[in-house]
């Protein structure tokens, strides 16, 4: 991805505030932003695609609710994989249908030795379960060991909070 | 949580509907006629889905590190007695986004989002400070894909 070719600016930071928590449910949503930010539509739209094309805005579209969709077992699956062999498996895995984000992460050790994190959600755990496998099955004799945590508890969640 | 009852068409918009939302003047329309359905029904029934909190959103998807910002994962063992006051002291810091209890020693999960990433190293020293606990820090160090491909 490109970086933003000039940085955000108020008015972009303004934007911003009135869009995280969504777009106006209207037919005309990018003229209602513009009348209250006192500015036009076109201007609104230049302006959110560019921050799509600079890869500020990952989507635009409905954000799903996991719970409240009944998929609500939500397994961090945590695995211990080869350095080596990491970049490429990692790619391969985040390709996988069923997951839904994909990192490289540091291990600590001797507390957490797991460097690959992918985030694989289902009905139930049997379901995770069964996409952990796949993982395995593709991580094969690169991963040395795994583990899968449920979240048993949303603690707390918010959007992205930016001051206008 | 109860589930939403949701009808075909509803998972249809679902399904299609996580990225591609047109930037045109009558984005509604065009996206309607793409699946289906009349600009005003599919208005009616994203308010709804928002209303009944199958959907957190409908909107764009910020990157926070886009936005000159720093976003890392963290994680802490809280003992069971104060699990709670663990909870509340880490979720006062408005950094902090996400929070996840999750079976394992390391029992508490939590996304840190901030301005620098200086920032970021405070708000650890913080919790740190505040709980007496240790903080570990899982900065991203690469990202193989991020996008929602949920299908209901």
């Amino acid at each position: 991805m490109m970086a933003p070719e000039r940085p955000i600016d108020d008015l972009d930071r303004r934007l911003i505030a009135e869009t995280q928590g969504g777009l106006p449910l209207v037919a005309q949503p990018y003229a209602a932003l513009a009348e209250r930010l006192g500015t036009s539509a076109g201007e609104v739209q230049q302006r959110l695609q560019r921050l799509l094309d600079t890869g500020v805005i990952r989507r635009i579209g409905v954000v799903p609710n996991h719970y409240a969709l009944g998929l609500s077992a939500n397994g961090m699956t945590v695995w211990d994989v080869a350095d080596a062999a990491v970049a490429r498996l990692g790619a391969e895995v985040g390709a996988l249908d069923f997951v839904s984000h994909c990192y490289r992460r540091p291990r600590h050790l001797p507390v957490w030795p797991y460097n690959l994190f992918a985030m694989a959600h289902g009905r139930d755990r049997a379901e995770v379960e069964e996409k952990a496998q796949r993982i395995a099955g593709l991580l094969g004799e690169h991963c040395r060991g795994h583990d899968i945590l449920y979240s048993t508890r949303l603690l707390k969640k918010t959007g992205l909070r930016i001051a206008a | 949580m109860t589930t939403c009852q949701l009808d075909a068409l509803d998972r249809h918009i679902i399904n299609e509907l996580q990225g591609g939302f047109p930037v045109c003047d009558r984005p509604f329309a065009a996206a309607a006629e793409r699946l289906g359905l009349g600009e005003d029904d599919l208005i009616a029934r994203l308010a709804r889905l928002v209303d009944e909190g199958a959907l957190s959103r409908f909107g764009p998807l910020y990157n926070a590190e886009r936005l000159g910002g720093a976003v890392t994962l963290c994680a802490l063992s809280a003992p069971d007695e104060r699990f709670d006051a663990v909870a509340e002291q880490v979720n006062g810091h408005r950094e902090v986004a996400h929070n996840y209890a999750r079976g394992h020693e390391l029992n508490m999960w939590f996304v840190i989002a901030a301005e620098t990433p200086d920032a970021i190293g405070e708000v650890i020293a913080r919790i740190e400070a505040e709980t007496g606990l240790t903080v570990y820090d899982f900065p991203k160090e690469e990202e193989f894909f991020i996008g929602l491909k949920v299908d209901v």
